[in-house]
């Protein structure tokens, strides 16, 4: 053994007082995601021709702008529900499992009679909106009340999830129709659906979390479990909740996903996007360890990803799609950690 | 030292329960299923898997995850065929780049882990979105090496046919890593060192532990083995595809869960990801027999296994603790 022990106590060095005293503004809390994206639109608006240009086609808008706005719907749906499953210091991993089964179960159930059941297009949205709060209500039982590490609670609907899906329509495209689907599809004064659909659960939930001491309850069941039981809240039911709440959104995501090509896919559909809602949230500001979330900051989380996404697909060819995003991911990690500011710029963290 | 059987070892012996029961009700039920060469074929045909997921292990074991593992594969057939088929590399050359490609992914992985205590889950996130990206990067479409897919036949060559029976180079590989696995992580200092990380890094600290070596290390490990795998799988297919093993790294996670390792680290067995490696493949090959069910019912049967497996670890450890307060009563009911 050539080193001798060091019998220094791994404690981080205590952080000065302020950082506790001086409560910061929550809209402080996006300032940093905002930058990007103003960043990346200026960017668009000098090297991307026609990138802001909307005009009006055939009784609704058009343009890169608008594209962005309706491809977004899915990624922000379901970053809406991870935002508050990461706050309580888990993870679900499911989610884009869910939305292929959602969209699946929805395609399935409005085929006609010998294999599906013919169901009307909303009947069959509803059910599938009722399958993905059961697949919700599924993690949030492993995670709650087996209190299953969440990462492999919802390891097991992540795997299972696409093969339930397989059994329901098999792995070609099924055809989803019926006038909410068009109308999913479709736009509402002049704006896609399915993106002013996404915003509308952002408001609600936003609402939801910030008017009412539920957003209060999720921060402190993910700060510290222990402390907030003594402190007389529900831990168990706040975290079997915000599964749930996850996996009604990835359902919801789901079914605009399939609206949005007008078929039903048990492979492609949701692939990787739990990757980029659990990215869209840690860019908004959302603790990955918990205890501290902005559902505005996912919004602009999210919107960043598909703005980064499209320009990528404007700017650089295909092949070069992903490794951006990766360096992307990366350079997010990076800059959200404590101890890169530290060791790189010195000093005190910044807020 | 005599071998008593404790609660530890349970994860391990239900997956090798589950193992035996697999394999009897398979060869009750279907001809053939019993014969050695379709045993013999378990490992010759999971060793891209059964080596990715020994390397995995190691990770899992020092409480931390490794997400690249399918991208780095694929990245790893990729080199190897675009060098060999483009550049005309010699592909043993080829071969090693490969290898180097993968240990310094999983270096760099390791480095980002360890210095900026970056939660590995979004690093090799990162990693799994740059291996994939650097695929595309070689070429958008599938790069066909048969023509001159030395690297099949160099393998072929090595195939051993024992009593009749054809085991490919490759599973003989596998076998040998495996127990070469089990040798490390049982009689090194690296491999103790694996087990006295799992998530409590002040503790393996303050025992002198390198903690910064030993991190890496697992990592640098990781990134080797899915590279390995992958010029593995690249003797079976013959054909780099930048798409292929899109989701592969659910089914190494899977084999590792399954073969007893729990995934909060610390707590596992090198040799029960091989057992987990061989019930995956069971439940292929009986799916496979039985032609009427479709092979969504892999993915179900495989998400169904986990469930259980996790439901049992937890019991055990519940169980565990509940045995300790008993034992010491004076110790802190919280871990």
């Amino acid at each position: 053994m050539s080193e001798t022990p060091t019998l220094e106590a791994p404690v981080p060095a205590s952080p000065p007082l302020a950082r506790y005293t001086r409560v910061p503004s929550p809209w402080l809390k996006v300032l940093w995601p905002v930058a990007a994206l103003i960043l990346l639109l200026l960017f668009d608006l000098i090297f991307v021709p026609h990138f802001f240009r909307v005009s009006v086609s055939q009784g609704h808008l058009s343009g890169s702008l608008i594209d962005v706005f309706r491809l977004a719907a899915p990624v922000m749906l379901v970053s809406v529900g991870m935002t508050l499953v990461l706050a309580t210091g888990g993870v679900d991993l499911s989610v884009g499992a869910i939305m292929a089964l959602a969209g699946a179960v929805a395609a399935r159930l409005m085929v006609a009679a010998p294999d599906g059941a013919n169901l009307s297009p909303w009947l069959a949205a509803l059910a599938a909106l009722g399958v993905a709060l059961l697949c919700g209500a599924w993690n949030g039982a492993l995670v709650a009340m087996l209190d299953i590490q969440p990462i492999v609670a919802t390891l097991v609907l992540m795997i299972a999830g696409r093969g339930l899906a397989m059994e329901f329509i098999g792995s070609g495209y099924v055809d989803v129709h019926g006038a909410l689907f068009n109308r999913l599809h479709g736009y509402v004064l002049g704006l896609p659906a399915a993106g002013l659909l996404a915003l509308l659960v952002f408001a609600a939930t936003g609402a939801f979390a910030r008017g009412t001491s539920a957003g209060l309850l999720i921060e402190a069941t993910g700060a510290n479990k222990v402390a907030s039981r003594f402190a007389g809240v529900n831990v168990v039911l706040v975290t079997f909740l915000t599964y749930v709440f996850c996996g009604f959104c990835s359902g919801l995501a789901g079914l605009v996903a399939a609206a949005d090509i007008q078929k039903a896919n048990a492979i492609h559909t949701g692939m990787y996007l739990e990757l980029d809602a659990i990215l869209a949230a840690v860019i908004g500001g959302t603790s990955l360890i918990g205890g501290r979330f902005s559902i505005l900051g996912a919004l602009i989380g999210a919107l960043l990803i598909q703005t980064l996404t499209t320009t990528l697909t404007y700017k650089v060819p295909v092949e070069y799609t992903l490794v951006v995003k990766a360096i992307v991911v990366l350079a997010v990690c990076l800059l959200q950690s404590d101890t890169f500011r530290r060791k790189v710029f010195g000093g005190r963290a910044v807020a | 030292m005599k071998f008593r059987l404790d609660e530890k070892h349970y994860p391990l012996l239900a997956t090798f329960v589950v193992c035996a029961m697999l394999y009897l009700f398979g060869a009750v039920s279907y001809r053939h299923f019993a014969s050695p060469q379709v045993f013999a074929d378990f490992f010759s045909e999971n060793a891209p898997l059964g080596i990715a997921a020994l390397g995995l292990t190691f990770v899992i074991l020092s409480g931390g995850i490794d997400l690249s593992v399918a991208s780095v594969m694929a990245l790893s057939t990729m080199v190897i065929a675009g060098m060999t088929a483009r550049l005309h590399v010699h592909p043993a050359l080829a071969v090693l780049a490969a290898l180097a490609m993968g240990t310094l992914i999983g270096w760099a992985t390791g480095l980002l882990v360890h210095v900026f205590e970056l939660p590995p889950f979004l690093v090799t996130l990162a990693t799994l979105f740059l291996a994939r990206g650097a695929c595309f990067l070689v070429s958008m479409t599938p790069i066909d090496v048969s023509g001159h897919n030395a690297l099949g036949r160099a393998f072929a060559a090595m195939d051993v046919s024992v009593g009749g029976i054809d085991v490919r180079a490759r599973a003989w590989m596998l076998l040998a890593l495996v127990l070469l696995g089990v040798l490390v992580a049982r009689f090194t200092r690296f491999g103790r060192g694996v087990y006295a990380l799992d998530g409590n890094e002040a503790a393996a600290k303050l025992m002198g532990l390198p903690i910064g070596r030993i991190k890496v290390g697992v990592y640098t490990l990781g990134g080797f083995c899915s590279a390995l795998a992958g010029v593995i799988s690249m003797s079976m297919i013959s054909s780099g595809d930048p798409i292929k093993y899109m989701g592969y790294e659910l089914d190494a996670i899977a084999a590792v869960v399954i073969g007893g390792t729990l995934l909060t680290g610390g707590v596992g067995y090198v040799a029960g990801t091989l057992l987990g490696v061989l019930i995956l493949a069971l439940i292929q090959t009986i799916i496979t027999f039985d032609g009427r069910l479709d092979s969504s019912w892999t993915r179900i049967t495989i998400g169904l296994l986990l469930f259980a497996f996790i439901a049992l670890q937890k019991l055990l450890t519940r169980f565990r603790l509940g045995r300790g307060k008993i034992r010491f009563p004076a110790a802190p009911a919280s871990v």
